[in-house]
């Protein structure tokens, strides 16, 4: 059957309502978002129509600054920690079997599915005193007595790490289950060690599939909004807590929008990078 | 050695990913309402709980009929746009899959927000219904990726056949389309619904003041202190995901799902 551009008015029909549904509710969403980060707050209800650039005037300020640092910092910490753990894993996985594969793949999904507050709550249990591993430790004699191991920042990159691991191996796992397995035979035909082959045959081979991984867990780990509130302090909190605790919490509506307007460009301008890099590499 | 070291490094994987889930699964059989590991005494009575606490039963059977709800909604919007999109020649309709996805790629705080604005301006916000409009639009990606990928799969010579049988497109679709995709239709509408079943910053922007999911519910929980129930409730969802997942597996080809090539194509 060969695909035709659609002529009647009847061709289009079958668009009309997700057509209908997306722009009615995610594109004027979106545009009401934008509009609102314009307005002015309204202590009574939720906003009041005007256009002032106060909400993005209050970005310039040390404490943005530092959230905004911070937020940056733990989502490239956690991109960074994700696909080194994660590139391995993934390139020995494709070349199991494929019941050993699906296995896996059913148990990284049912992880990458738990909600954020799952996954905290499970990880608070696992720091605490009472039920935690420093208990394991001290059966084993090697601590005195259980001791609480968060809320800190060790806790909360663990905790993110932890979420955001098996999404990375989601995302890796198209191009190495396809990558090509006699460019490895070749390297170890040639007496690279199979480490040696990963390294200088490997890795190269992916460099553009890992540049587009750490932007998309960049993405994925500056969402994670939970995890900073469970198992951090204050100053762990990153501007998606921020944005929530605005909208929510200081019913201030047009701030919460201008800082989400803001997160967009950040996300948008990765993924205008990410795209860079992939035609750059396209045309060496 | 190089196989052990493999097995090593499989291995301490599998217990940072599962470290957490045993500790809490061994934390909801405690016997008294309290928070230990190993556990004191056995009782299964928190898993009861779910069911006879008012509370939590309410939460669990707001969060099932939405991700039921919003699941369908999200494959009914998904199905017809993968359809025009492998059947007609339509450039500029591929914008409607770039809208499809943005939801899902974005910070979700971002797609929350823009509901949370316009659920406010429009006056609806608070009522349940708009959770279930705002999961379908956030979800929407996964059945129109695994729909697209169950489209592409389709050999168009078998719809040609159709075709020069006489058959006409609502034909062809019944008889030819629908039991090809039938396998991504199904597993769209499983991630889909697991998802919306997990999902917190959506549904607490949209109905968090007005109704309970269960996750908003856990962390509600989790801010006046600890209840065995949240780690019964943990275990429940995790038993779930992995029920759903292991049967998507066992009725469709997961790896290819996930991105790799046809188990027969080995």
């Amino acid at each position: 059957m060969r695909r035709e551009p659609p002529k009647t008015a009847l061709d289009y029909a079958p668009l009309a309502f997700p057509a209908g549904m997306l722009i009615l509710f995610f594109v004027v969403p979106f545009a009401t978002m934008i509009a609102v980060s314009f307005f002015k707050r309204d202590p009574a209800g939720f906003y009041s129509t005007a256009f002032v650039f106060d909400n993005y005037a209050r970005f310039i300020s040390t404490f943005f600054a530092g959230v905004l640092g911070f937020s940056l910092m733990l989502a490239i910490a956690v991109a960074v920690v994700c696909v080194s753990l994660g590139l391995p894993f993934t390139y020995l996985l494709a070349r199991m079997s494929r019941k050993a594969q699906i296995l896996w793949l059913v148990a990284l999904l049912s992880i990458l599915s738990l909600s954020e507050v799952i996954i905290g709550f499970a990880w608070s249990t696992l720091f605490s005193r009472t039920a935690g591993i420093t208990n394991l430790l001290v059966m084993i004699g090697l601590m005195e007595k259980p001791v609480a191991l968060m809320p800190n920042f060790g806790a909360v990159l663990t905790g993110m790490v932890y979420q955001a691991l098996p999404y990375t191996v989601l995302v890796l796992y198209p191009a190495l289950v396809r990558l090509d397995p006699t460019l490895t035979e070749a390297a170890r035909t040639l007496g690279a060690s199979p480490i040696k082959a990963f390294f200088t045959v490997v890795v190269p081979a992916l460099r553009n599939t890992l540049i587009a991984t750490l932007i998309m867990v960049f993405i994925f780990a500056l969402g994670s909004y939970l995890l900073p509130q469970i198992l951090g302090r204050p100053q762990h909190w990153t501007l998606s807590v921020l944005i929530t605790d605005q909208a929510i919490y200081q019913s201030n509506m047009p701030f919460a929008a201008a800082m989400a307007v803001f997160l967009v460009l950040v996300t948008l301008g990765m993924v205008a990078l990410t795209l860079l890099v992939g035609r750059k590499g396209e045309a060496a | 050695m190089n196989k052990v070291l493999t097995r090593v490094y499989f291995t301490l994987i599998a217990i940072f990913l599962a470290a957490p889930i045993v500790v809490v699964a061994g934390v909801s059989v405690n016997e008294k309402q309290s928070l230990n590991f190993p556990p004191q005494g056995f009782s299964l009575s928190w898993y009861g709980a779910i069911f006879t606490d008012a509370g939590w039963r309410s939460a669990l059977f707001a969060s099932l009929i939405l991700a039921l709800t919003a699941a369908a909604l999200a494959v009914a919007i998904a199905l017809p746009l993968a359809w025009f999109l492998w059947r007609r020649l339509a450039p500029w309709a591929q914008v409607f899959q770039l809208l499809g996805i943005a939801p899902f790629t974005l910070p979700p705080v971002i797609t929350a927000l823009g509901l949370l604005t316009f659920w406010a301006t429009t006056g609806f916000y608070g009522q349940p219904w708009t959770a279930v409009i705002s999961h379908a639009i956030f979800f929407v990606t996964l059945p129109l990726v695994t729909l697209s990928l169950g489209f592409s799969a389709i050999d168009r010579s078998l719809v040609e056949a159709a075709s020069t049988m006489g058959a006409d497109d609502r034909t062809i679709f019944r008889t030819v389309v629908l039991p090809l995709i039938m396998p991504y239709l199904v597993s769209g509408y499983a991630f889909a619904f697991v998802l919306s079943l997990n999902e917190y910053i959506v549904a607490y922007m949209t109905v968090g003041f007005t109704m309970e999911t269960l996750p908003i519910k856990i962390f509600n929980a989790l801010r006046y202190g600890y209840t065995p129930v949240m780690a019964s409730v943990t275990v429940l969802f995790v038993v779930m995901a992995a029920l759903i997942f292991g049967l998507v597996a066992r009725f469709g080809d997961l790896p290819k799902l996930l991105g790799a090539n046809a188990a027969d194509d080995k």
